[in-house]
């Protein structure tokens, strides 16, 4: 199981380290270095390595690496995924996961990982429990806990993690009780020079925010749960409920957590709210760009927050642009070019249009940018999924309760 | 292990508590402290010295901050080790952090603590004796392994089931420290399998794995209890147990996929599976199905319990967790018939959309599977176009997939898919994208025509690499059909000047020299120019270069020869010996001084016609390892890796799984007499064995019964499977009940008890077990039972 972990800053810093069996030395990771240097990008960094007497498994979050030493067979997603837990756990914790934010709260952060791998194997992960053992900082708590000199560390076991239901604990209690649903689709699209769709799909998750008091039992069902063929559920939902009745049916977490996700595969036919229309031309030294966005299927939504980003040729010196809406920003030294939008006007005409300069003797380039696109829509769930009700059981309270629906790009790409 | 990791660690601690310098200053956001070494460390210790909880704490945190930069502060053992007995906890809890990672250097010293972890031990907060026992076994002093062992037998019948689950992660770390242990603590590990808390459940089989994997007798009784158990195991204990399950019904159970049996079984359950999306009627369909197979001549009876571990981990592909959905899909993989594979597809391309490295990690395992089974993903084939923002290795696994999933109808798709990789601006990624053209050329015949043209194209790139990549595999494209592609093959002698890469220019000799009686003017020619140029080429042109000769001064002696001894005089003093050994190999084949026997077949040797290569995936040999394991990911053996053990030619025998349960009527509650009965019933069904229950009867199903009479001949069979069907009904009516006593858990036997009953809600329609034929003699059972009774 994981022996060790290594938490390193961009520039190569191993700025925190926990050993958890016998202690590894740090020289370890100089094999990771290597591999690092090797890497066109830091994203590139291959996930599992080898060396001669440990294996390293990594993940790249927040411009952090995560690396665990193992010396043993241990199935790779097992340790990846529990380091995203990790990452997950402190932006949970501190409300981000970066270095300073972890070298600030170094103290917490130890106790966390001492509290979630025992002799290297996974002991306590569930959030709601860690947070019942360990309370997260907080700035009225510090001074509170100065004043009072009350400890940090709960000396009673949570009672969550020795129940059937250790995500939630007892006795929560709120004046307002509130639950809130937030169903948030992505459109993944690769659209090509002429504008058909080679690939699309629809990715989504419903997250949820709970304030409930008690052991509220919820019963959430859809307009048109068929529509959900592939689905990944929080442990709280009872999957035989769904299986016999789709009917969501659970007992939720307190706070925020994320209930569902769900994939739409490329079978059934995506709208696609924009179209894109890039034109390069390039010569020897120079070339010119055009590029014109509209409306396409927005089922009478305003599109918000739309934003198109190419990564130009490593020989692009410059762009002379202009926009008839919103602003462009062309970065020299990592070549991406930006035109923010904004929201997307159906009367005017989006166009940025103009030459660009390159490198002389370069030749012109061999492909033409790919275009991403961003963009949101409220109110609109582009599935066509919809909540029917929620029904709560096991406590007298009505809870005050609400639904956004919301569509988003997610890698939207237009290639030219 | 504590040697192999204690020798990094020396090299550490060498240069010990001298190598605290002053600090580099990132640590001032969490308070400056970090002055002189020597002062700041006395500090320290006058501050743990000191008798204010205040400053201990403020030293402790401070320690620990040092410890997480990776310092060296050994040398307060003493002051901290002092305030293990503090009575705050914070303090005590940062000292705990502390002994564990210096207990190994300070072995002296740390004896100190231990009576206050005894004494912790004893405490009436399980917290309190968890962490005691956590402590006490992660310090690494064989001294105190028998305190350690006497420690651990008293928490492994702990009321508590969470100090029961430290007690199992303490079994291996106590291992590792003394594997004389291991009789001792197989007895142990033998006792927590048995526990039915779904808390301890996971990590006695972590235990199990780390100590005594072979030991799969311990197994048996446990199996259906962990089987039905599952669902509600956290994720990670999911994990383990689905992994040592897949070994398990490796070696127990029959080969579904055995030979002469594949087709009834794929057509068997690809019925049973359209009919599950509609789940309710699931069991009924299994018997009917069980049924039907049985009245095949030669049947294969998939076992009942594999059956089971087949249902119980499907709902588990649901889970958000990747690493258990990739275990299902290795269970599935290894274990399952090969019609319900495809179940697992789905999910797996779910987890795409997850992080970096899971995309990494599962798109490898795709590659291995798609390799041999293409056309699980075929309807999937779009998940796996790349897109531009994807890092390059995810990339060159996309490809690798797509040029797998390639077939006669989708070929087309696919290539144009690739026009567009082609043209990247990763170059590394458009010399990947042309091999996978190769390999689809090669591989469907239809298509390789248009390929060659297409990659021909490509040979006029600006981009040296594209054109080396190209070049090598056109060679490859034409040594299977050559007869058909003068050509190309003269259009390549051509670029044998432009060409610089050596591999490429290596390729476009070769193929000069393979085929030079297709033009034989320009072969000479060109072996012309590659002996002038001979000295400043790279090892692999030369070597080239020496073939090529060999064969023209065969096939056209008359104006190859003197320049082929020319060529042979020059890699005579070559500096690679390589070359040098070839060069006289060659001579004396073909410019012999005196007549040898050999030099008659010289010809026979050269011109020989050699096969085409074939081009696999490289994710092909893959195989040999167990799906979503670190060995496959490297493809090596690992430490620590246990080869999957093949189907056993003649399962043995399953009883061994079978397990007493108690009376019915032992039991006070008349839910769970329900759901016990319900099991005895189904189980007798499948085992035959009859079985009388207190509460039999009633409605029960027609045809069901219909079934089993028509399927056995026992007279007790028509009985329980009533039951059965009652029992299905009883527990569905019992939901809502049950979903309320959850809300209301709180001590730790009810929760014991209720997992298990939540378990069977919603593992409700098939859970099976064995029948109840004589009251229990188990003592567990009894206690269990005791339990029960003492509750409601």
């Amino acid at each position: 199981m994981i022996h060790s972990l290594f938490m390193i800053n961009p520039s190569g810093d191993i700025f925190m380290e926990k050993h958890w069996r016998s202690v590894v030395s740090k020289s370890v990771c100089d094999y990771f270095f290597e591999a690092q240097t090797k890497a066109s990008s830091p994203a590139d960094v291959p996930p599992v390595l080898a060396t001669p007497h440990h294996y390293l498994i990594s993940i790249y979050r927040n411009e952090l690496y995560f690396v665990a030493v193992l010396q043993k067979e241990v199935q790779p997603l097992f340790v990846i995924e529990f380091l995203h837990r990790v990452g997950d756990v402190f932006t949970d914790y501190f409300g981000a996961c970066t270095e300073l934010v972890i070298k600030d709260h170094y103290v917490v952060v130890y106790e966390l990982l001492d509290e979630m791998l025992d002799n290297g194997y996974p002991h306590v992960t569930d959030i709601n429990v860690l947070k019942g053992m360990i309370r997260p900082p907080t700035v009225l708590g510090a001074v509170v806990d100065t004043v009072t000199g009350r400890s940090r560390m709960s000396n009673t076991l949570p009672s969550g993690q020795l129940s059937n239901i250790p995500w939630r604990r007892q006795g929560v209690k709120y004046a307002n009780n509130e639950a809130y649903f937030d169903v948030v689709e992505e459109i993944d699209a690769i659209i090509d020079k002429s504008g058909t769709t080679v690939q699309s799909e629809v990715h989504g998750s419903i997250e949820c925010a709970m304030k409930l008091s008690g052991m509220p039992d919820l019963t959430m069902t859809f307009m048109n749960p068929r529509l959900l063929d592939d689905v990944s559920f929080h442990p709280c939902i009872r999957y035989r409920r769904w299986e016999s009745e789709r009917v969501l049916s659970f007992v939720p977490p307190d706070g925020k957590f994320r209930l569902l996700s769900y994939h739409i595969g490329s079978s059934s036919v995506v709208m696609l709210p924009v179209w894109v229309k890039p034109v390069f031309s390039f010569r020897e030294g120079s070339g010119s760009m055009d590029l014109t966005v509209g409306p396409k299927q927005t089922m009478g939504k305003q599109v918000e927050d739309l934003v198109l980003t190419m990564s130009m040729p490593k020989t692009v010196l410059n762009c002379n642009l202009t926009c008839t809406v919103g602003n462009y920003l062309f970065d020299p030294t990592t070549k991406i070019l930006k035109w923010h939008i904004g929201k997307l006007n159906p009367q005017k005409l989006l166009q940025l249009k103009g030459s660009i300069s390159l490198q002389s003797g370069g030749g012109p380039p061999d492909s033409n940018p790919t275009t991403e696109v961003q963009f949101r829509i409220s109110q609109l769930a582009v599935s066509g999924l919809k909540v029917n009700r929620l029904d709560l059981y096991g406590e007298k309270y009505k809870p005050f309760k609400g639904v956004k629906y919301t569509t988003k790009a997610g890698k939207f790409q237009v290639r030219a | 292990m504590a040697s192999a990791s204690g020798t990094p660690y020396s090299m550490e601690g060498g240069h010990g508590s001298s190598s605290i310098h002053v600090d580099d200053g990132d640590h001032e956001a969490s308070g400056a402290f970090f002055t002189t070494d020597t002062t700041r460390l006395d500090e320290l210790k006058t501050q743990l010295d000191g008798s204010k909880d205040n400053q201990k704490l403020e030293a402790m945190k401070r320690i620990i901050g040092m410890i997480a930069k990776g310092r060296h502060v050994a040398s307060l053992f003493p002051a901290v080790v002092k305030n293990v007995v503090s009575k705050n906890l914070e303090i005590k809890k940062l000292v705990y952090v502390y002994l564990v990672r210096y207990a190994e250097e300070e072995q002296d010293l740390a004896l100190l603590s231990i009576s206050t972890f005894q004494k912790a031990l004893k405490d009436p907060n399980q917290l309190i004796r968890a962490s005691a026992l956590r402590v006490l076994s992660s310090i690494r002093v064989p001294v105190i392994v028998p305190i350690m062992m006497l420690s651990l037998k008293e928490c492994v019948t702990d009321m508590s089931a969470f100090v029961r689950k430290t007690a199992a992660h303490a079994i291996p770390k106590l291992y590792s420290l003394d594997p004389e242990q291991k009789d001792n603590l197989i007895e142990i590990i033998e006792r927590l399998l048995k526990d039915k808390t779904t808390l301890v459940a996971g990590s006695a089989v972590v235990a199990f794995e780390e100590v005594c994997p072979e030991r799969i007798d311990l197994v048996h009784k446990n199996y259906r209890k962990l089987c039905n158990l599952l669902v509600d195991v956290e994720d990670w204990g999911q994990v383990a147990i689905i992994n040592m399950l897949t070994r398990y019904a490796r070696s127990q159970f029959a080969n579904p996929n055995a030979e002469g049996q594949e087709m009834g079984e794929e057509k068997f359950y690809s019925s049973e599976n359209d009919e599950n999306s509609d789940s309710d009627s699931k069991d009924e369909d299994q018997a009917a199905g069980k049924e039907t197979e049985k009245k095949k001549k030669k049947p294969y009876v998939m076992d009942s319990d594999h059956r089971l571990l087949l249902q119980s981990t499907k709902p588990l592909l649901q889970s958000r967790n990747t690493a258990v959905v990739m275990s299902v899909a290795q269970l599935y993989f290894h274990t399952a018939p090969s019609g319900e594979i495809s179940q697992v597809i789905r999910p797996l391309i779910r987890l795409l959309r997850s992080h970096r490295e899971v995309q990494t990690v599962v798109l490898s395992n795709i590659a291995t599977i798609s390799a041999s089974r293409k056309g699980m993903f075929e309807s999937f084939l779009k998940s796996f176009y790349v897109v531009s923002s994807d890092p390059t290795h995810i990339k060159m696994l996309k490809l690798e997939i797509l040029s797998n999933l390639a077939s006669e109808t989708n070929v087309s798709v696919i290539l144009r898919e690739f026009q567009t990789y082609v043209t990247s601006n990763d170059k590394e990624f458009v010399a990947a994208t042309i091999q996978a053209i190769g390999r689809c050329a090669s591989n469907i015949d239809e298509v390789s025509d248009a390929c060659l043209v297409g990659l021909m194209s490509l040979v006029s790139h600006r981009d040296e690499a594209v054109v080396a990549e190209s070049v090598v595999v056109i060679k490859t494209l034409l040594q299977m059909r050559p007869s058909e592609q003068k050509e190309s093959i003269i259009q390549m002698a051509k670029l044998a000047d432009r060409v610089q890469v050596p591999m490429a220019k290596a390729s476009i000799l070769w193929l000069i020299g393979e085929y030079s009686d297709r033009m034989p003017k320009i072969a000479p020619d060109v072996l012309r120019k590659m002996a002038k140029s001979f000295p400043n080429e790279e090892d692999i042109v030369k070597l080239q270069v020496l073939n090529l000769s060999a064969k023209l001064c065969l096939t056209n002696p008359k104006q190859t020869k003197l320049l082929c001894q020319y060529v042979l005089n020059m890699a005579k003093y070559d500096l690679n010996y390589d070359i040098r050994d070839r060069a006289r190999f060659l001579r004396t084949l073909l410019v012999p001084a005196e007549k040898t026997p050999l030099s008659k077949y010289s010809k026979k040797m050269f011109l020989a016609a050699k096969p085409a290569p074939v081009l696999q995936s490289t994710f092909k040999e893959r195989e040999q390892w167990q799906m979503g394991s670190l060995s496959h990911m490297l493809n090596t053996q690992v430490n620590g890796f246990k080869p999957l053990p093949d189907f056993p030619d003649e399962p043995p025998d399953p009883s061994v799984r079978n397990v007493e349960v108690e009376m019915p009527w032992q039991s006070p509650s008349k839910a769970r007499s329900k759901k016990r009965s319900k099991k005895t019933g189904l189980d007798a069904f499948y085992d035959s064995e009859s079985s009388e229950v207190s509460d039999s009867g009633s409605s029960g199903s027609e045809s069901r019964s219909e079934e089993s009479g028509s399927e056995e001949s026992s007279g007790a069979e028509t009985d329980s499977e009533a039951t059965s069907g009652e029992g299905t009904e009883e527990s569905d009516s019992e939901e809502l009940s049950v979903s309320v006593d959850e809300t209301e858990t709180s001590d730790e036997d009810s929760s014991e008890e209720e997992s298990e009953a939540s378990e069977q809600e919603r593992e409700r329609k098939r859970v099976k077990k064995p029948p109840a034929t004589r009251p229990s003699k188990v003592s567990g059972l009894l206690k269990l039972s005791a339990l029960t009774s003492q509750r409601r």
